[in-house]
């Protein structure tokens, strides 16, 4: 199956619809799917809901998307970087669901690997377990604690960006760019990857290999600004 | 007389044990790692690394190399990367010892808030609530009072909670106070501040 294509307009032909889910990888504007994003905002397609860690910054990941009024929701952990993302929250334009970064990261996981649901202790006690099944463990140490449930996510589409992905799609990613990649990557339906080298298959040692192209359908090969968000630097010792 | 910011996160370096697995949150407890000296500590960013290194030095930043307050850092030779999931795996599965963070407010049953303030600005709870349910330590690292003059140590927390009944230990300015079945115990003070003071300043139930 040829699962290269020439850029990522054309990578993404078909599968955007209006009030889709998409989970989106990266951490910030690390390891972000930037080529892709900007295809989106090219397409227009509107009444987006984004399952992403962060909202990127206001010209900068889905930031550019807000711009144009595109996204219907986001479901994130943190969202602090993005000045018309809290004008767009607070007139009531956007929605959020905020999830733990942990449980978030789960929910794309376990989407991705047929787990419907799950239990976790984390935000029990908080506003976050409102609504939510609750249920007792008792766990090694014999103590008893309640957890509360929480559901997998499955998307649409995932968008991603990787390292490298030979001719198969299997994916390399790079220091702490990989973050959500592998899990955005794993819930998808549809899984579009964009990679800064496309290499011939055999050039990945197996053991190497970090995703199997099994969750990977299209990828496409550019050029990425790789914005820094916060350059901190220390004195030459 | 009190601790500053750098006297604070000495004294919060001292809790850590040669071997632990940390995690250090934003602001003050991000200072813990100049003071751990020559014990074997590896810290953990929540992004996906254990073993953070010190800031790069300029020219050598890596748009690709970030911690989980979004700065450039750099690996160490111990360094391992990771995807999120594998990331809060181990802290949601209890094998950080520690984790040291910030606080708005902490109350006396060791209720932890530091997420979300109504009506101010929103902006998430990030991997707080994940870090305060499953890692084996907390500890508070936080100013003992407001702008105000008053206590951020309460007998009970008026913010949106990030974990219940989570916090064994709160370091401030002021000094050191444990939870316990009752209220808060005085560990130490910080210098030049005695125990009335650092009773009149705290509104949490000592015991």
């Amino acid at each position: 199956m040829q699962k290269i294509y020439p850029n990522a307009t054309s990578a993404l032909d078909g599968l955007l619809t209006s009030g889709m889910l998409i989970a989106a990888g990266g951490f910030g504007l690390c390891g972000i799917p930037e080529l892709l994003l900007g295809a989106i905002k090219d397409a227009g397609t509107k009444n987006l809901i984004f399952a992403s860690n962060n909202a990127g910054i206001d010209d900068f990941g889905i930031g550019i998307l807000l711009q144009t009024h595109q996204v219907k929701k986001m479901i994130s952990s943190y969202v602090g970087e993005n000045a018309e993302f809290m004008r767009q929250y607070l007139s009531g334009e956007l929605e959020l669901e905020f999830n733990p970064q942990g449980t978030l990261a789960e929910r794309m996981r376990a989407g991705g690997s047929g787990i419907p649901g799950f239990y976790t202790k984390t935000g029990v006690g908080t506003v976050i377990a409102d609504g939510k099944e609750h249920k007792d463990f008792v766990g090694s140490d014999g103590n008893t604690q309640t957890y509360i449930m929480e559901e997998g996510i499955v998307a649409d589409l995932a968008i991603v960006k990787a390292w490298k992905a030979d001719e198969t799609g299997n994916l390399i990613f790079r220091k702490t760019a990989r973050n959500f990649n592998p899990v955005a990557a794993m819930c998808g339906k549809v899984c579009v990857v964009e990679v800064e080298e496309i290499v011939p298959v055999g050039t990945f040692d197996p053991d190497h290999i970090h995703l199997p192209g099994i969750y990977v359908h299209r990828i496409i090969q550019g050029d990425h600004e790789k914005r820094i968000e916060q350059r901190t630097v220390r004195e030459k010792s | 007389m009190a601790w500053d910011r750098n006297q604070m996160a000495k004294r919060a370096a001292t809790e850590l044990k040669d071997g632990w697995y940390v995690n250090l949150g934003i602001g003050i407890p991000t200072l813990v790692a100049n003071y751990v000296g020559d014990k074997d500590i590896t810290l953990q960013s929540e992004n996906g690394m254990l073993g953070m290194g010190p800031f790069p030095i300029e020219g050598d930043e890596d748009p690709d190399l970030i911690n989980a307050g979004k700065q450039t850092i750099t690996e160490l030779n111990r360094t391992a990367y990771f995807d999120s999931a594998t990331s809060f795996g181990m802290i949601r599965g209890g094998k950080i010892a520690c984790a040291v963070l910030g606080a708005m407010e902490v109350n006396e049953k060791g209720d932890l808030a530091n997420w979300m303030i109504p009506g101010k600005l929103v902006k998430g709870m990030g991997g707080a609530m994940d870090l305060v349910a499953g890692v084996g330590r907390v500890i508070a690292l936080m100013d003992h009072t407001n702008k105000h003059g008053d206590s951020k140590l309460l007998r009970q927390c008026t913010l949106p909670l990030t974990g219940k009944a989570v916090v064994d230990r709160i370091i401030t300015n002021l000094g050191v106070l444990d939870v316990v079945v009752g209220g808060l115990k005085i560990v130490e003070c910080a210098d030049g501040v005695t125990e009335d003071e650092l009773h009149a300043a705290t509104e949490a139930k000592i015991v």
